[in-house]
């Protein structure tokens, strides 16, 4: 395996435990605003690895960019939905946890 | 590794099969609704898996994206009724049906691909390939050695939109209870994204997997974000004219395509030697227009109100 290989497998792996994380808080936490916390930030992170990773893996610059476009779009549209649930979640009168 | 691949397939098809009983079977229409949508954007993912990438981007495009906008819309609407959360249906009736009735499907349906033809018509598509105006099978087949079933498909696009408006006038747009500064600003910072991957998807139809269906379903779920974010500029009754006449040009234009061979002394849908590919650049961008405009239609969920008469809503 070339240098390249390398390192975009262990930015795909380094991925891995984000997205694991991200949804164990999804299925464990207790109310919607902490579930939305865990999805919105880890998930994040660990799609960026892997579309990294992915992009250094394949060698091609061109792809590489396209990969992180899905990722910065995935960015905007996760931190706008996350919101707009969390507003509705308000509005709804869905008090967070421990308050 | 085969097996690695193997076990991720048996995963996929057996989600699918679990997400489609949910989808018909939940009794929370919400979770239904989720259901079928997570549907989608897996059957995409199958479709991918069977190396049809052409048949991914319409399902994860119209299938989950487009459909999926539509029944949540459509379970907006119902929430004002009183909500059922009975089954859709008697169990034991249920199973009397769908036990014979599945059977019967599957094996209709096992039997037709036994009689299928061995090898299919691949090889005599790759071969009449040169002459068909574009570099992709795909295109191919949908724009000219079958644009018959392509009109039928805007046709029935068309019917679905005309029927939906003829239902009565649209319901004021969705107004959020606590309204977000974030939503706008990611419709307008979106929209010409939406726009450039339409005409991506549109230019890379004639060698590769896109063509006017996508790139539709893309530019009509930019038309529908927007409409969400709380645009309201173009769609008044007083100013249907250019709006009816963009609904109807796919199929006006496929039509004349057609008719334009039987005039010329040839078949139907036959296009004069050599002029295939200004044909089919043509077709494309009338249909991807139309199909855009007609899934923007169908969300509106009736027919355009006259000038400012959403009132309050704005």
């Amino acid at each position: 395996m070339s240098a390249l290989e390398w390192i975009g497998s262990l930015l795909v792996f380094a991925g891995i435990p984000f997205i694991f994380l991200g949804t164990l808080g999804l299925l464990r936490f207790p109310d919607v605003y902490t579930r939305l916390h865990a999805l919105a930030k880890s998930d994040n992170v660990g799609l960026g690895l892997v579309c990294i990773g992915l992009g250094v893996q394949s060698g091609s610059v061109a792809l590489l960019l396209k990969l992180v476009l899905i990722w910065v779009l995935m960015l905007i549209a996760s931190a706008t939905a996350a919101g707009l649930i969390a507003r509705t979640a308000l509005a709804r009168g869905l008090r967070p946890w421990g308050t | 590794m085969a097996l690695v691949v193997l076990a991720f397939d048996l995963l996929l098809a057996a989600a699918l099969i679990w997400l489609a009983w949910q989808a018909t079977r939940a009794a929370d229409l919400f979770h239904a609704v989720v259901s079928f949508i997570v549907f989608g954007l897996l059957m995409a993912l199958a479709w991918v898996r069977l190396e049809a990438p052409d048949v991914a981007l319409a399902e994860a495009a119209i299938g989950a994206g487009a459909t999926g906008a539509l029944l949540l819309s459509a379970l907006d609407r119902l929430a004002r009724r009183p909500r059922r959360h009975a089954p859709l249906y008697e169990p034991g009736t249920a199973w009397g049906f769908w036990l014979p009735a599945g059977s019967a499907l599957l094996a209709m349906l096992t039997l037709a691909a036994w009689n299928l033809p061995a090898p299919g018509l691949g090889n005599e598509i790759l071969a009449s390939l040169s002459a068909s105006g574009v570099e992709h099978a795909v295109t191919a087949v949908l724009l000219n050695f079958r644009a018959l079933d392509t009109l039928l498909e805007i046709g029935v696009l068309l019917l679905a939109a005309v029927v939906i408006w003829a239902l009565g006038q649209a319901p004021p747009p969705l107004v959020p209870s606590m309204p977000s500064p974030a939503l706008p600003a990611l419709g307008r910072l979106l929209f010409p994204i939406f726009v450039l991957v339409a005409a991506y998807l549109l230019w890379r139809g004639s060698h590769g997997p896109g063509g006017a269906f996508p790139a539709g379903a893309v530019f009509g779920a930019g038309g529908i974000l927007m409409l969400l974010a709380g645009a309201r500029p173009w769609i008044r009754s007083s100013e249907h004219g250019p709006w009816r006449l963009i609904l109807s040009l796919g199929m006006a234009v496929l039509l004349a395509a057609g008719v334009a061979g039987t005039l010329s002394g040839q078949d139907f849908f036959q296009y004069p030697k050599g002029t295939a590919a200004s044909f089919i650049l043509v077709l494309e961008v009338a249909a991807g227009l139309s199909i855009a405009l007609l899934i923007f239609a169908l969300y509106l969920r009736g027919k355009p109100r006259e000038h400012g008469s959403w009132g309050a809503a704005e």
